[in-house]
């Protein structure tokens, strides 16, 4: 029983109450993946989970026997940073930074997921696959991130910027 | 959280097995479940995990669709023949939520929700019929503001929190069960429970039932389909009034329709009077406004939630509205 957790093997908890989160912060000592309300309102423990966005305090670390993680320490490093990371930095995408680890994490799911077609609320066309990166769609898909501090704009703008940037 | 003992099903009949022990939940996403048991307001002894199960959304035989248990709310949001045939359940399941929790949810646990009532989470310091039955409601004389217009009891005035429900609602899904005794299916209309002087049972399953999968039929109705939410915030907030419907216009007239309600009720709720209401009439604004006021009728509203009858008319109008292109 294992979950690769950065591309490292790590040993599922023998207690079943252990949430995903604690085994990452408490456990791994990865402390960038932040517990805010630790009752999925606040989208600061989103990881990656096989590249999927989920929230890590929901969820029983037991129930990713093996599943991938990925967590903020996993995109990128200090030197060698996600280029998302970068454009945060750039953007001025936080200002206490406490939920940009979840804020990152969500938003490279994001992209993916607007690639695939996957429908938002503020999509008019349901049969159409391709989906513009609209100001309100990347509105209304980060809606689960809160931020307190309101650096919104500065995400979306960094959010902008790596899109530009791929896109080049 | 309460200790307890984690297993996982490898198929529905392990599942049945495993869940038959007193005091065993099935888990989904845990999305409602987990935060539950961390408010120790669910106490189960062991959970069963079933997302194992059945996940495929498939073409049956009828031309419906049908899909397991374990789907996960994403998967069925994005589908090409959900999208393009039941366009109100897209529509519905990204309106709830938030993308992280919409990828864990599964269809099946997306049922097994429980009311977001601030009185039922509040374990501590209020009273709760539905937390513990004879106890009382402080919602009556309390902050309702969100509470049910339709159907509540003396006992309980909480609403069902789902907005999926209310589209497989108004879409006639079928609910397959399968329990110690084999296997059955009930109309979604039928799945949920009013809360009677017994809101702490909220659907017709018996211990150890598991459902497998939701099956939508085929429905011509059903391609013009769509749901409407209105909340406090733009996203990511739990529904005052919603609304899914599908209509069907011929030479003007009504020749079908269907409309269910969100966040009014203890249980989607099938606006039934005022389909019938509905049905044969010319299609335009006093036809839409004379079906709603048929349903509202019967709304029984506490100090907070009165705005929510003229929010759910209009909101009924409107959609009503546009599903009939807006000509009207």
């Amino acid at each position: 029983m294992s979950i690769s957790v950065n591309g490292n093997a790590v040993q599922v908890p023998d207690d079943p109450r252990v949430s995903l989160l604690d085994l990452l912060r408490d456990g791994l000592h990865l402390h960038g993946t932040k517990k805010g309300c630790n009752q999925g309102a606040c989208g600061a423990c989103t990881v990656l989970v096989d590249g999927e966005r989920m929230l890590s305090c929901l969820s029983l670390a037991v129930q990713f026997d093996g599943r991938s993680i990925t967590t903020i320490e996993g995109l990128g490093e200090p030197g060698a940073l996600h280029p998302l990371q970068q454009a945060f930095v750039e953007h001025d995408g936080f200002q206490c930074g406490y939920c940009t680890p979840g804020q990152i994490c969500s938003a490279v799911a994001m992209v993916e997921e607007v690639r695939r077609g996957v429908p938002s609320h503020v999509t008019s066309d349901l049969n159409s696959n391709v989906i513009d990166f609209s100001h309100d769609e990347m509105r209304e898909r980060m809606s689960g991130n809160l931020c307190r501090c309101g650096a919104y704009n500065g995400i979306i703008d960094a959010i902008n910027e790596t899109l530009k940037e791929a896109a080049e | 959280m309460i200790p307890f003992s984690y297993a996982r099903a490898s198929d529905v009949q392990d599942a049945i097995a495993k869940g038959a022990l007193g005091g065993t939940k099935f888990l989904g996403g845990g999305t409602n479940l987990v935060d539950l048991m961390r408010e120790t307001i669910e106490r189960p002894t062991g959970l069963v995990d079933v997302t194992g199960l059945s996940s495929e959304i498939t073409e049956t035989r009828d031309g419906g669709v049908m899909i397991g248990a374990a789907a996960r709310n994403t998967a069925v949001t994005e589908h090409p023949l959900i999208r393009s045939r039941y366009p109100a359940l897209t529509r519905a399941i990204v309106a709830g939520a938030s993308a992280q929790i919409r990828n864990m949810a599964t269809v099946g646990g997306n049922l097994m929700q429980r009311t977001r009532c601030t009185y039922f989470y509040d374990g501590e310091g209020s009273h709760c019929n539905k937390r513990a039955p004879g106890d009382g409601c402080d919602a009556l004389s309390g902050f309702n503001r969100s509470h049910a217009i339709l159907g509540a009891s003396d006992a309980c005035i909480a609403v069902h929190p789902s907005d999926m429900c209310v589209a497989l609602t108004a879409l006639d899904a079928m609910v397959h069960i399968e329990g110690s005794d084999g296997s059955r299916s009930l109309p979604i209309k039928d799945f949920h429970r009013l809360p009677g002087d017994r809101p702490d049972i909220e659907t017709m399953l018996q211990p150890g039932d598991l459902i497998t999968a939701i099956e939508l039929p085929a429905s011509s109705i059903a391609a013009n389909s769509t749901y409407r939410k209105v909340r406090d915030r733009a996203s990511y907030a739990f529904a005052l009034v919603s609304v899914a419907a599908a209509l069907e216009i011929e030479n003007g007239n009504v020749r079908d329709v269907r409309i269910a309600l969100g966040g009014v009720a203890h249980k989607p709720w099938r606006a039934e009077r005022a389909e019938a209401a509905l049905r044969g009439k010319p299609a335009g604004e006093a036809a839409f406004l004379a079906a709603a006021e048929a349903e509202l009728a019967a709304a029984r509203t506490f100090e907070g939630n009165a705005f929510k009858v003229e929010l759910a008319r209009r909101t009924i109008v409107s959609v009503l509205t546009e599903l009939s292109g807006g000509a009207v």
